[in-house]
C-alpha cells in the first residue's frame, strides 16, 4: 500500500463528513446546544429575562400544579391525533378519488393544495367569520329556513378544539393528497392489472396492495403533520386566541405566553422542556424503527 | 468551482446586512393603523424637526404582546432601540435588568414633576427617577350605550348595578341584545375590573388588585362581584366568545346592542362611522363607577445604549412626547386625553372633557386607581393569573365564585 | 356514467367547495365597503367590483408611522427568501447525497437527530438566537436572518433529497466510482443532472414556509427590512383603532399571490417531484 493511496483513501473517506460538517454542526448548535440551554433555564428562576442561577425543580412543581397547563397538554392529545388521523384520511380518500382520471385534475389538485401557500394571520379571521354562529354557516342555514340548526362550537368550550383541528385539517391535508397521489402513481400497474384478471375489485386491490404500499409516504406525511401539529401557534391564536377562556391552550401557546407576555420564562422554559420530552418519547422508537427496516 | 459560488452567495447574503445602522432614533410601537399611526407619525415630524432621524420598527398584534416579545430578543442580543413603548409596572421590571437610561436630566429641567400627577410619575419613574415619558390616559371603566336602543325598550341608562340589571331586562324582553360583549380574556377582564369597581369601591379596588390582599380576593364583596359579573353573560348573545372588541362596538353603533363596557378607544369606532357623542351614542362611567376612574397608561422607556451620540435624540424624543402640542394631536387622534395637566381641551369632544374632568377630581378624591386588565395594577404575572382566574369563572358556569376567588388566590401567589 | 363516478366526481367537488370557502369570503369581502361588510353575511357578493381596498392595501394602508401599503415589502421579502431557499436547498441536496451514497457509521444517528431537531418549537429558540446572532455582531441583520431561516430549513431540505436519493440505485454510483469518478465527480455527473424534481419540491416547501414565516421575521429583522408577512400583521392588527376589513382581506391575497402563484404553476412538478421519488423512503 503506498503512501499517496492511502491519503487518497483517508480524503476519499473524510470528504463525504466534511460536506455535511456544518449541518452536523449547526444541528449541535442551534437545536441540541438551545435545547440544554432551555433545560438550564428551567431549573432556573428567570423571569422577564434569562437569569443563570440554580432555583431546582420550583418551575416544574409550579408547571403541574397550573391547571391551564394540563388543559394545553390534554389539548395537544385531542388536536395532534384528530389532526394528524384525520389529515391523512382526507389526503389519502382525495388522492385516490383524484386517481380516478378525473377530469380537470390538476385544477382540482391546485384548489386542495393552495390553502398550505396562504399565511394563517388573515385567514384565521376568515375561519372565525365562518365558524361564528352569529355570522357564518349557523345564521347562512337558518335564513334558509332550519331555524333550530345550531353550529356553535367555536364559541362552546368543549367543542371549540375540534374547530381548530376542522381549520388545520384545512390547510395541511391537501399537502397530505399530494404526497398519497405521488404515491399512488408510483404503484406498479402491471401488479393491479394482474389483480384485476384475477377477479379482484377495485377497493379490495386498494385495500390489499396498494395502500399497504404506500408506508414511505405516511412516514413522509407523519413527520411533515407532527411538526405542523406540535408547531400549531398562528392557527390558534389566529382562530380561538385560545379562548373561550383558555379552553383551547396548546403547549405552544402556554410556553409563549408565559415567557414572554407573562414573565416568567423558567414556567416557560419548564413547559417546553415537557413537550419536548413527550415529542422525543414518542418519536425516536419510530424513527429507529423505520430508518432500521430500510437499511435492511 | 462551485464551492467558490456557494462562498459567492454567502458572502452576498452577508453583505446585504452591511447597511449598518446610522445615528437614527429607533422607536419601538405598536401602533400601527389608522388615528394611532398617523399620531405616531405626527412625533417623527416632531423629532425631525429637532433634527434627529427616526427609524420606525412597528410591531403590531395582541395589545403589544408581539412587539414585547421583539424588544425581549433585541435586549438578549445586546442591540435595543431608542426607545420603546412599555407601560405600567412592566417599566420597574425593566429597570430591574438595569438597561434603561436615565432621562431625569430633562425631567427636571422641564419641571415634570409639577406637569403630571403624581399617580402618573410614580408610574414613570424608577428608583425616584424618571426612565419613561407618558403619552395619554386612557379611561377603562366606560360604559358605551345607544340611546336608541333605550328608548324603544323603555330602559334609562343605569348608573348602579341594580339598575343595570333592570335595563337590561327591558331590552332583553324587547328583543335586543342587553350587553355587546367580545369573549376574549382581556375584554372578559375589562368588564370584570368595572364590576369590581362599582361593586366595591375604589379603596376595595385597590386592596384586591393593587396591594393583592388575600383577604380581600376572597371578601365576600369579591364574591358578590364576581356573582354580577357572571349576571351580566345572562345579557349578552351567543357569538360573544372571541369576538373582537370593535365588532361588539359595532353591534352598539347598529342599535342591535345597547350597550358596551369598553375603553375609551371604543370612541374611534363611533367616530368612524359618523356618530355623534351625546346624540347618537352615550359615553357613561360603568355603573357605580362615576366618581372613579381606571386609568391605562401608554408611555415611551428609553434604553441604554452604547452610542451615546444618540442620548440627546432620546432626550429631545422625551421632550417632545410631552410636549402641549404632541400631547394634543395625539389624544385627539386616539380618543384618550393628556397626560400632562391643565392643558386646553377645547379641541375635544364631550366625552374627553368628561374624562379629563373625572381624571383630575378622582386623582383628589383618591378614586383613581390603575386598570388591572391593562396591566397597570401588577406585574404582567400576576395579571395574567387574575385574568386566568377570570376568564375560566365566566365561560364555565360549573366553578363557583368561591371557588374561583381560592383559585385567583392561589394563581396569583404562584405567580410572585 | 356510472353511478360510483357520479359519486365520486361529487364528493372531489364538494371537497373543492369546502376548500375554496375561506378565498372566496376573502375575495368577496375584499371587493365591499365597509358598510357592505357591516350589514350584508358572509357569502353575499359585493354590489360591485370595487378595488379600492386593493389598490389602498397595495399602496397607501399604514404599516407604522409610513402609509405606503404592502408594495414595498415585496422586496424586502424577496431579499429574505432567495438566498435562504437557495442555500438550503443545496446543503439539503449535499446532506441527502451523502446520507444516501457515502454512509458512514452514524449517518442514521445523524440524520435522526436532524428530524428529532424538526420537533423543536420556534419559541423555544427565539432568545437563545437572539443572544447568538448578537454574538456574532448579526443582530437585527437582514443576513442574520437569512442564516436562521436556513439552518432551520436544513432538516425538512435534506429529509426530501435523502428519501429521493435512496431510491437510485447504489450500482450506478458504485460504477462511476470503480471508474474512478470521486465525490464531487459523481454528484455533478450522475446524482444533479436527475435531481430537478425533488429540488421543486425542495424550493417550493422552503420558498412557502419562509414566505409565510412570521415569527422569525418579527424577531429577527430590523425596522426598514421587515417581511411582507410582518408589514401583514401590523396592517391588520390594529391595537384600538377601526378595523376596515376589506383591506385587510386585499392586503392578505396580495401578500400570499408570490406563494400562490408558485402552487399554481408549479403544482404538477411538485406533484411529478413527490411521485419521482420523495416518497418512497
Amino acid at each position: 500500500m503506498n503512501v499517496s493511496s492511502s491519503s487518497r483513501q483517508s480524503l476519499g473517506t473524510l470528504l463525504p463528513k466534511i460536506v455535511v460538517a456544518p449541518t452536523f454542526v449547526v444541528t449541535l448548535v442551534f437545536i441540541y446546544g438551545f435545547m440544554l440551554w432551555n433545560a438550564w433555564l428551567s431549573f432556573s428562576s428567570s423571569r422577564m429575562l434569562p437569569k443563570y442561577d440554580w432555583a431546582g425543580f420550583i418551575q416544574y412543581e409550579k408547571l403541574f400544579a397550573n391547571d391551564r397547563w394540563w388543559v394545553a397538554a390534554q389539548n395537544l392529545l385531542v388536536f395532534g391525533g384528530l389532526f394528524i388521523v384525520i389529515c391523512l384520511l382526507v389526503g389519502l380518500f382525495l388522492a385516490i378519488f383524484l386517481d380516478q382520471k378525473i377530469r380537470a385534475e390538476g385544477a382540482i389538485r391546485t384548489i386542495y393544495l393552495y390553502p398550505m401557500a396562504l399565511s394563517f394571520i388573515v385567514t384565521g379571521t376568515v375561519w372565525k367569520w365562518i365558524l361564528n354562529p352569529e355570522l357564518g354557516i349557523q345564521r347562512m342555514v337558518r335564513e334558509m329556513g332550519f331555524e333550530s340548526f345550531s353550529f356553535d362550537w367555536l364559541v362552546n368550550a368543549d367543542m371549540a378544539i375540534y374547530t381548530v383541528v376542522l381549520a388545520g385539517v384545512w390547510q395541511s391535508s391537501g399537502f397530505v393528497m399530494a404526497l398519497c397521489l405521488a404515491g399512488l402513481r408510483g404503484v406498479d400497474e402491471n401488479v393491479v392489472k394482474a389483480a384485476r384478471v384475477d377477479g379482484a375489485s377495485m377497493p379490495l386491490i386498494y385495500r390489499r396492495i396498494i395502500i399497504p404500499g404506500l408506508g414511505p409516504v405516511f412516514f413522509s406525511a407523519l413527520i411533515v403533520l407532527t411538526h405542523i401539529a406540535i408547531k400549531s401557534f398562528d392557527l390558534i391564536v389566529a382562530l380561538t386566541g385560545g379562548g373561550p377562556g383558555y379552553a383551547t391552550d396548546v403547549p405552544a401557546t402556554f410556553m409563549y405566553t408565559y415567557s414572554f407576555t407573562r414573565g416568567q420564562i423558567g414556567l416557560g422554559s419548564a413547559a417546553s422542556m415537557m413537550m419536548l420530552m413527550a415529542v422525543v418519547a414518542i418519536i425516536v422508537p419510530y424513527l429507529y424503527s423505520e430508518l432500521r427496516e430500510r437499511k435492511q | 468551482m462551485r464551492i467558490s459560488k456557494i462562498g459567492l452567495s454567502v458572502a452576498l447574503a452577508l453583505g446585504l446586512s452591511m447597511s449598518a445602522q446610522a445615528a437614527d432614533v429607533e422607536v419601538l410601537h405598536y401602533w400601527t393603523s389608522g388615528g394611532e399611526a398617523k399620531s405616531v407619525a405626527e412625533l417623527k415630524k416632531m423629532l425631525e424637526e429637532k433634527g434627529h432621524g427616526w427609524k420606525d420598527f412597528a410591531v403590531a398584534g395582541g395589545g403589544g404582546e408581539s412587539a414585547m416579545t421583539v424588544l425581549k430578543s433585541r435586549v438578549v442580543s445586546g442591540n435595543p432601540p431608542a426607545a420603546a413603548q412599555i407601560k405600567g409596572p412592566s417599566i420597574q421590571e425593566w429597570g430591574e435588568e438595569g438597561v434603561l437610561a436615565n432621562i431625569d436630566s430633562v425631567a427636571k429641567a422641564e419641571g415634570w414633576d409639577a406637569l403630571l400627577p403624581s399617580v402618573v410619575s410614580d408610574v414613570m419613574k424608577y428608583n425616584g427617577e424618571y426612565v419613561a415619558v407618558p403619552v395619554n390616559v386612557h379611561r377603562v371603566n366606560w360604559m358605551w350605550a345607544n340611546p336608541e336602543v333605550f328608548r324603544k325598550a323603555g330602559a334609562t341608562v343605569p348608573t348602579t348595578w341594580d339598575e343595570f340589571f333592570v335595563a337590561a331586562d327591558k331590552i332583553k324582553a324587547a328583543g335586543m341584545t342587553a350587553v355587546a360583549h367580545g369573549g376574549q380574556p382581556w375584554q372578559d377582564a375589562t368588564t370584570f375590573e368595572s364590576v369590581v369597581l362599582g361593586v366595591g369601591g375604589a379603596e376595595f379596588y385597590n386592596q384586591a388588585f393593587v396591594k393583592l390582599d388575600p383577604e380581600a380576593i376572597k371578601s365576600p364583596t369579591m364574591i358578590k362581584a364576581l356573582n354580577t359579573f357572571r349576571k351580566i353573560k345572562a345579557y349578552t348573545d351567543e357569538g360573544a366568545p372571541g369576538r373582537d372588541w370593535n365588532l361588539a362596538t359595532a353591534m352598539v353603533i347598529k342599535g342591535e346592542a345597547g350597550m358596551q363596557f369598553m375603553g375609551d378607544w371604543a370612541k374611534g369606532e363611533f367616530t368612524a362611522a359618523g356618530k355623534k357623542p351625546g346624540a347618537d351614542y352615550i359615553c357613561a362611567a360603568a355603573p357605580g363607577t362615576s366618581n372613579a376612574y381606571t386609568f391605562n397608561i401608554d408611555s415611551f422607556v428609553m434604553f441604554d445604549l452604547d452610542n451615546k451620540e444618540l442620548e440627546e435624540g432620546q432626550n429631545d424624543l422625551a421632550s417632545t412626547i410631552l410636549s402641549p402640542e404632541f400631547q394634543e394631536v395625539f389624544n385627539l387622534n386616539k380618543g384618550s386625553v393628556p397626560a400632562r395637566l391643565n392643558l386646553s381641551m377645547s379641541k375635544f369632544d364631550d366625552c374627553a372633557k368628561l374624562s379629563s374632568v373625572d381624571f383630575v377630581s378622582s386623582s383628589i378624591d383618591k378614586t383613581l386607581v390603575p386598570s388591572m386588565a391593562h396591566g397597570m395594577s401588577t406585574f404582567s404575572a400576576v395579571q395574567g393569573a387574575i385574568s386566568d382566574a377570570v376568564t375560566e369563572f365566566y365561560n364555565n358556569d360549573s366553578v363557583t365564585a368561591e371557588a374561583a376567588a381560592d383559585k385567583m388566590v392561589n394563581a396569583i401567589a404562584a405567580a410572585q | 356514467m356510472s353511478l360510483s363516478r357520479v359519486l365520486i366526481y361529487s364528493l372531489v367537488l364538494l371537497a373543492a367547495v369546502f376548500y375554496l370557502l375561506p378565498l372566496f369570503v376573502m375575495l368577496m369581502t375584499s371587493l365591499k365597503d365597509l358598510e357592505e361588510i357591516r350589514s350584508g353575511t358572509l357569502l353575499s357578493l359585493p354590489q360591485g367590483l370595487n378595488f379600492d381596498a386593493w389598490s389602498k392595501a397595495w399602496g397607501t394602508a399604514c404599516t407604522g408611522v409610513d402609509c405606503n401599503g404592502m408594495k414595498g415589502f415585496f422586496w424586502n421579502s424577496v431579499l429574505i427568501v432567495v438566498p435562504a431557499v437557495i442555500i438550503s436547498t443545496i446543503l439539503g441536496a449535499l446532506n441527502g447525497y451523502v446520507l444516501t451514497k457515502w454512509r458512514f457509521r452514524g449517518s442514521n444517528l445523524f440524520f435522526g437527530m436532524l428530524l428529532i431537531g424538526t420537533m423543536i418549537p420556534f419559541q423555544v429558540i427565539l432568545l437563545p438566537m437572539a443572544r447568538t446572532l448578537g454574538f456574532l455582531g448579526l443582530a437585527g441583520t437582514t443576513s442574520g436572518l437569512i442564516m436562521v431561516h436556513i439552518i432551520y430549513g436544513l432538516a425538512f431540505t435534506t429529509l426530501f433529497f435523502r428519501n429521493y436519493y435512496i431510491s437510485i440505485p447504489n450500482e450506478l454510483v458504485n460504477a462511476a466510482r470503480i471508474d474512478g469518478a470521486g465525490f464531487w465527480l459523481i454528484f455533478f455527473r450522475i446524482v444533479l443532472p436527475i435531481s430537478v424534481p425533488i429540488v421543486v419540491v425542495s424550493v417550493i416547501w422552503q420558498f412557502t414556509q419562509i414566505w409565510n414565516d412570521f415569527l422569525f421575521g418579527v424577531v429577527y429583522s430590523s425596522g426598514d427590512a421587515q417581511p411582507i408577512t410582518v408589514a401583514l400583521n401590523n396592517l391588520v392588527n390594529t391595537s384600538m383603532g377601526v378595523k376596515e376589513y376589506n383591506v385587510d382581506m386585499a392586503a392578505a391575497i396580495i401578500a400570499a399571490l408570490p406563494t400562490l402563484l408558485v402552487y399554481i404553476v408549479a403544482g404538477k412538478y411538485f406533484v411529478r417531484g413527490l411521485t419521482a421519488g420523495a416518497v418512497k423512503g
